[in-house]
């Protein structure tokens, strides 16, 4: 029989998951969590909610960045001024996720243990360098958000540990992030593609940092460095988007399936990476 | 295992029921609380027939747990119309024959509270966005949207 409990501190919830007796699931949003249970894919004999402790819902600045508690829904981080102005490609890519209903409960944390190859947030995540904090018997650990997921529905978490906040640096000037996915409707459908860039410029407007991150073209998001070289150094020409749309196609590793070849998702990476890095670079340009 | 003991306002009303950890905010509200206005269609978040607030936030109540309901206002569509008064979206729906089987009818009125609400004059691709999630294999959504818009016009004063 499925047991419950909402524990009030991290604590009290680290303990609870590594005495749990079976198989201890963490329950935030539980949009893919109620799934899971309902059709079988995941048999729990303990759901630890961790809605009760303090902090872990909501969004706040702190050292010119930001700390998003693991909590807190999508609809709320689109309704965060400063969150929205500072890193609009997180936000656009948190929104992204599921109907008006779904961002009512949907969480960043959820969607990074979850560890769905296609998962919105975490190119963009990646891209921001942002860390999670790990809480565990041990205490906290903050280790970035690429460390996470190792492989489809896997994630590098020990049993008795979750994820309590992400942290998002300060952005330096000239800097911005944006996230394109690529589905063929309009509304609520899993990537095909999902590309997030998160570029600094000088004030002459040449690229000094860059971050390329592809979504649902490996077992994994992966972090494309050979992309982000092709931007580093360089305006956004045209020579800069050919390297760019090149490295993003080599480092594809897709999977054919319903929703894409292994030849077209490889081939819209490159377009997607070239119109991501496009919306960045505008954004930083104008900051 | 106990039955947890839950306590939270519908609609208002000071509501107590127990219920074991896995079922739904769904199951609780239909089964044992006889609220059957939301409508259980796909059980897993797609079709928004069960849709309910909670705290004023959409969400689908085949989503939630019955237990995470304690101590968080819950709104659902048998709270909408004040006896035989119908909301105004709700008469707009008639008016405008935005339904066919009913089925999506509470999910679609819940979500369309929900949106106005926030967004007192939405436009008709802020409406089309919003209802997204409520599926609907009758209508088309042309008359939904119609009936969504006329509501909104005349909430405001129009």
């Amino acid at each position: 029989m499925l047991a419950y409990t909402a524990p009030t501190t991290v604590e009290d919830a680290v303990r609870a998951l590594a005495g749990a007796s079976g198989i201890a699931k963490i329950l935030s949003g539980g949009t893919d969590l109620l799934v899971q249970l309902r059709s079988g894919r995941a048999k729990p004999d303990l759901i630890v909610d961790i809605k009760k402790i303090p902090g872990i819902s909501g969004v706040r600045e702190r050292d010119g960045g930001f700390v998003i508690g693991a909590a807190t829904p999508g609809a709320v981080i689109g309704e965060h001024e400063g969150l929205r102005g500072a890193w609009p490609g997180i936000v656009e890519a948190a929104n992204l996720i599921g109907s008006t209903q779904i961002q009512g409960r949907a969480t960043l944390a959820g969607n990074l243990c979850n560890a769905s190859p296609a998962a919105d947030s975490v190119p963009a995540l990646i891209a921001a360098r942002a860390t999670c904090v790990v809480a565990g018997p041990n205490g906290r650990r903050e280790v970035p958000v690429e460390s996470i997921v190792t492989g489809p529905g896997r994630t590098s978490l020990g049993r008795d540990e979750f994820i309590g906040a992400f942290h998002l640096p300060k952005r330096p000037p000239r800097s911005a992030d944006a996230y394109l996915r690529f589905i063929p409707r309009t509304e609520m459908d899993i990537a095909v593609v999902g590309v997030g860039v998160n570029v600094t410029l000088d004030a002459g407007g040449v690229c000094t940092d860059a971050r390329v991150v592809l979504g649902a073209v490996a077992p994994t998001a992966i972090l494309v460095v050979e992309a982000a070289a092709a931007l580093v150094g360089r305006k956004l020409d045209e020579t800069a988007l050919d390297a760019l749309d090149q490295a993003a196609q080599r480092a594809c590793k897709p999977i054919d399936d319903k929703r894409g070849t292994i030849e077209y998702r490889t081939k819209v990476a490159g377009v997607m990476a070239r119109r991501t890095a496009t919306i960045a670079y505008e954004r930083a340009s104008q900051r | 295992m106990s039955k947890h003991h839950v306590s939270t306002p519908i609609n208002g009303e000071p509501v107590e029921f127990l219920c074991e950890s896995q079922l739904t905010l769904l199951d609780v509200l239909r089964d044992e609380l006889h609220m059957t206005g939301s409508k259980e269609g796909c059980s897993s978040g797609d079709c928004g027939a069960c849709s309910v607030t909670v705290d004023g936030r959409l969400v689908c109540s085949c989503l939630m747990l019955a237990v995470e309901a304690e101590g968080h206002a819950i709104e659902t569509i048998e709270g909408m119309a004040h006896g035989n008064d119908l909301h105004p979206l709700q008469r707009k729906f008639l008016e405008h024959a935005a339904l066919q089987c009913g089925f999506c009818t509470p999910g679609l009125l819940v979500a369309a509270k929900a949106l106005l609400d926030r967004n007192p004059s939405p436009t008709e691709t802020e409406a089309r966005y919003w209802l997204a999630g409520n599926l609907c294999r009758c209508t088309g959504y042309d008359k939904v949207i119609r009936a969504v818009l006329d509501a909104a016009a005349e909430m405001r004063g129009e």
